[in-house]
């Protein structure tokens, strides 16, 4: 669990980040969205202190992070940032390495761990252990930096707009990727983005941040259905709402027994595809598949329902 | 790259075969030398001569190297950071003192022979490797410096580790200008009465001798295009398994 | 270094000159000797004449020391160094006659150690503070005038005549006149020729990447070829030249002189010259490659309007190298009898004689920083222009 208690950053006269309090519980996915110069990236750095916080703490399962030195308490906390940041001069599995050899893990353990990673991520180690960064596609740089970030099975990660710099079906990609990995290995994650998409699509709860100020912390379908000022409207869409909040809700949750005509959908597909399927093809209900054979049907209606503002 | 390598070999051969047996060049040299007078410098032997050559630039040169690249380290650290354009301008204006000059002035304070030299090859050795060593440690990828910090290396983990290894081919360069100048200039500190081939040169200048003014000439400047050759051999290397 | 900084703070560097200042001040400012060739004896700055004589000059110095100490304000630092070179001259001027008097008829004076570390702080405290100041091309203009024209105006005006080099001076003026020039017709004249060569070449290279590949080399091979084998190499050369073209020799054209020392500078200047002619021309952006080319320029017309002016501050900077190298490689010349302050230089060494080589080298030196200094303007001009073309 990771307490941030009245955290407070000022540079000059100017407050970056301005008494921000939230509990991050542990195993979750937590986002922080904001435009840019919102102090959502000051605030994920005074986390694993590359700032010095003005006043305040943080304080990771019950410890406060100024109780240990800044560049052993980073060691602890994986860290991946936009354009990757790996080292250029290292080959890939150096580069994953790089914290468990500051740790001082031994050679043989550190070898399994960089081609477990590197399987985790489907790039075969054999062909890419001891490749050079600039020989790598955008997308598997990304994923490179996201493994070294993994390296020492740290407990908690930031990550700094870290699909930032890819195209949009890489970072598509990038964060099915992250969701599967989050899924297994159970880590505590907290993610900064200005894409409120990107936050719907990862996080158990996002943190709203404006102007230094954290102005809502709540579920996904909290902040679309409840924003809590005008700002967080604006950063959902008041257009999308309904979409956003559909994309959030399996199909699997509204399905009823029995057929329906025409192409079927995944189970774990979310209702924002079944609605699509329906208007694209006419129809009022689709049907629902998993592993191949049909399980049940949506209907139109019932989407609609979940749609529709409930105060 | 094998008919380089086989460039290389040769003058390399030649080169050693001039320092060491420089009889067989005599029918070369020859028709350059006056009509009786001698062909191939004996006053001194060629090779002590060149070893004293390669002693002075490489001992001026090292401890340039070391200078240098610590004056660097020290002022692209955060407390040091107020000397920089300091040691910036140093490098940047020094550079424009004539190496001669540099040499002579040394002379009234140190005397004559190796100890001027010396130093004028320390001194204007210094700044190449200094101004490049500053320009490499300051124009690091952003991004790798901050996973650096961000990963939990120290300061001296991220230096070592990091930004050294960055730097080094852009270091390698300063320091293959400056042990270049400092070949050439070594020669120069024959007027001072500093051992080194130059004293083959002057001889040839004082007595109208153009065969020993073509031997001197070239054995440095065979040295100078070996030692350029293998410090560009050596940046490449770096530059191509690091891929920056 | 915050912007809420208000009071009063020190400059790290402006300590530093300081502590070296004041130091300096303890070592021997100036020599004295029965003669121009035996050792002299230091003099330190209280003893070098009456205290009424020196007072002004030391309080100038150690003011000087002092307003190079705050930080952020960058005027009073380079008022400081100002003043504090006011302050040597005027020590130099009241000490050398004080000095001399009584001292015997053949008796020098000369700056010492001391002189010369704080000339150093002094200069590089003026250098800090206008590096903080980052001052336009123009403004630097400015500035090196009237730096050049008070040292002129300060020589001219024969108060430093008492001092030896000054002594050494007065007592070869034709011949050291005679070197300035000569030193200039190497420098420049060299300069000019590399240029009407290297252009040219420079351009040709830039389009047949063959021709390129293979002077390249030749070139960088003859900036290895070590400078005073490249003089005594030229004299054979030129002798046979003289020898063998009838009317070669009244054009001056001979072994020894002027003719090999021009030719060497001459052949260490191309490489600069072409080497930078064709990275600028290769350093104009693709697109406006691209877009010279879409528009259906010719190749002469993209390389005038395209090419050579986003170019030419590359190409400047070339001459700029040029330029400093052979100010400093003429002085070889003075070796083989190509004149220039070298002669000055070598017949210093000769005789040990410190001021006679320092006639030699510190007009070099001065040259050479205010050719270095002035062609950094002249290339940030053409930068400011072709950015502001670029907007």
């Amino acid at each position: 669990m990771i307490e941030i208690k009245g955290l407070t950053k000022m540079y000059g006269d100017v407050k970056a980040v301005d008494d921000v309090t939230m509990t991050v519980e542990t195993g979750t996915i937590t986002v922080i969205v904001g435009t840019s110069g919102s102090g959502k990236t000051t605030l994920l750095r005074m986390v694993n202190r590359l700032e010095e916080p003005t006043s305040g703490e943080v304080r990771i399962n019950g410890t406060s992070t100024l109780s240990v030195q800044p560049h052993i308490l980073r060691r602890r906390i994986g860290y991946a940032i936009q354009g990757h940041g790996l080292f250029p001069h290292h080959t890939v599995a150096r580069n994953i390495a790089a914290v468990p050899n500051l740790l001082n893990w031994p050679r043989d353990k550190i070898a399994a761990r960089v081609d477990e990673l590197l399987e985790l991520f489907s790039m075969d180690p054999v062909q890419f252990r001891d490749r050079y960064p600039a020989d790598l596609s955008g997308g598997q740089q990304q994923r490179v930096g996201v493994a070294r970030a993994l390296a020492s099975r740290p407990d908690l990660m930031l990550m700094d707009e870290p699909f930032g710099a890819l195209d949009p079906i890489i970072r598509a990609r990038a964060q099915d990727d992250l969701r599967r990995i989050h899924t297994k290995l159970g880590s505590t994650i907290m993610l900064v983005t200005h894409d409120m998409d990107e936050a719907i699509r990862l996080a158990d709860k996002i943190a709203v941040m404006d102007a230094g100020r954290l102005v809502q912390y709540g579920t996904p379908a909290e902040i679309i259905t409840h924003p809590a000022t005008d700002f967080v409207a604006d950063m959902v869409g008041d257009v999308e709402r309904p979409l956003r909040l559909l994309s959030l809700i399996p199909v699997s949750q509204i399905m009823v027994d029995g057929p329906a005509e025409g192409a079927a959908i995944a189970a774990d597909a979310s209702l924002r595809d079944a609605l699509s399927a329906c208007l694209w093809t006419g129809r009022t209900a689709v049907p629902v598949e998993r592993g191949g054979g049909p399980i049940g049907h949506v209907t139109l209606d019932a989407i609609r329902a979940c749609a529709e503002f409930q105060p | 790259m094998r008919a380089a390598n086989a460039l290389r070999l040769t003058v390399l051969v030649l080169l050693v075969a001039l320092v060491m047996r420089p009889k067989w060049f005599e029918v070369a040299f020859a028709p350059l030398a006056p009509v009786g007078g001698p062909v191939m410098y004996e006053r001194t032997s060629l090779l002590s001569l060149s070893l004293n050559h390669l002693y002075l630039v490489i001992a001026a040169s090292g401890a340039a190297t070391l200078v240098a690249v610590a004056l660097a380290i020290l002022v692209t650290r955060p407390f040091g950071v107020a000397f920089r354009p300091l040691a910036r301008s140093i490098a940047n204006m020094g550079q424009t003192f004539p190496p001669v000059a540099v040499l002579a002035l040394a002379v009234p304070s140190l005397g004559f022979g190796s100890g001027p030299t010396l130093v004028a090859l320390f001194l204007y050795g210094l700044l190449p490797i200094l101004e490049n060593a500053i320009t490499g440690l300051t124009n690091l990828p952003p991004a790798a410096m901050e996973a650096a910090r961000g990963i939990g290396m120290s300061r001296w983990q991220s230096l070592t580790r990091v930004e050294i290894p960055l730097a080094l081919p852009v270091i390698l360069t300063g320091i293959r200008l400056s042990v270049v100048i400092a070949l050439g200039t070594a020669t120069i500190g024959s007027t001072v009465a500093a051992r080194t081939l130059g004293e083959v040169i002057i001889a040839g200048l004082l007595t109208n001798n153009t065969a020993f003014v073509l031997q001197g000439g070239l054995i440095v400047g065979l040295f100078a295009v070996l030692i350029y050759d293998a410090m560009v051999q050596i940046e490449a290397r770096l530059l191509h398994g690091a891929r920056i | 270094m915050t912007q809420a900084h208000r009071r009063l703070a020190f400059s790290a560097t402006g300590v530093l000159f300081a502590i070296l200042g004041l130091g300096a001040l303890l070592v021997p400012f100036m020599t004295i000797a029965a003669n121009r060739i035996v050792e002299g004896d230091g003099m330190r700055i209280w003893n070098i004449a009456t205290p009424s004589a020196t007072l002004p000059g030391l309080a100038a110095v150690v003011a000087g020391l002092l307003l190079g100490l705050p930080d952020n304000m960058t005027r009073a630092r380079l008022a400081g160094a100002v003043m504090g070179l006011a302050g040597l001259v005027w020590l130099l001027v009241q000490g050398a006659p004080a000095l001399l008097e009584g001292a015997g008829a053949y008796a020098r004076v000369s700056p010492a150690t001391g002189f010369w570390c704080l000339l150093g702080v002094f200069l590089l405290l003026a250098a800090d503070a206008l590096a903080g100041m980052a001052p336009g091309p123009v403004m630097r203009a400015e500035l090196l005038a009237t730096a050049v024209g008070v040292l002129a105006a300060v020589l001219w005006s024969g108060a430093l005549s008492d001092l030896s080099i000054m002594q050494e001076y007065a007592s070869r003026r034709d011949a050291f006149l005679a070197a300035t020039w000569q030193h200039l017709g190497l420098a420049f004249g060299s300069l000019a020729a590399a240029a009407a060569l290297g252009f040219p070449l420079g351009i040709l290279c830039h389009h047949q990447i063959k021709l390129r590949s293979m002077t390249m080399p030749v070139l960088s091979f003859l900036q290895t070829i070590p400078s005073l084998a490249m003089f005594g190499l030229m004299i054979p050369v030129l002798a046979w030249v003289g020898a063998t073209f009838p009317g070669a020799q009244a054009l001056g054209i001979a072994g020894i002189g002027f003719a090999p020392a021009f030719l060497a500078l001459v052949l260490y200047a191309l490489l600069p010259v072409v080497g930078n002619t064709v990275a600028g021309l290769a350093a104009a952006p693709q697109a406006a490659r691209d877009a010279a080319l879409g528009m259906g320029m010719t190749p002469r017309q993209r390389l005038w309007r395209v090419e050579l002016p986003l170019g030419l501050p590359i190409i400047l900077t070339g001459l700029r190298i040029v330029l400093v190298q052979n100010i400093g490689l003429a002085v070889i010349a003075g070796l083989i009898g190509g004149g220039g302050y070298g002669t000055f230089v070598f017949q210093g060494l000769n005789q040990t004689a410190t001021d006679l080589i320092l006639l030699g080298t510190l007009p070099t030196v001065a040259l050479a920083l205010t050719a270095a200094i002035f062609m950094n303007i002249f290339v940030d001009l053409t930068r400011t222009s072709t950015d502001a073309r670029n907007d």
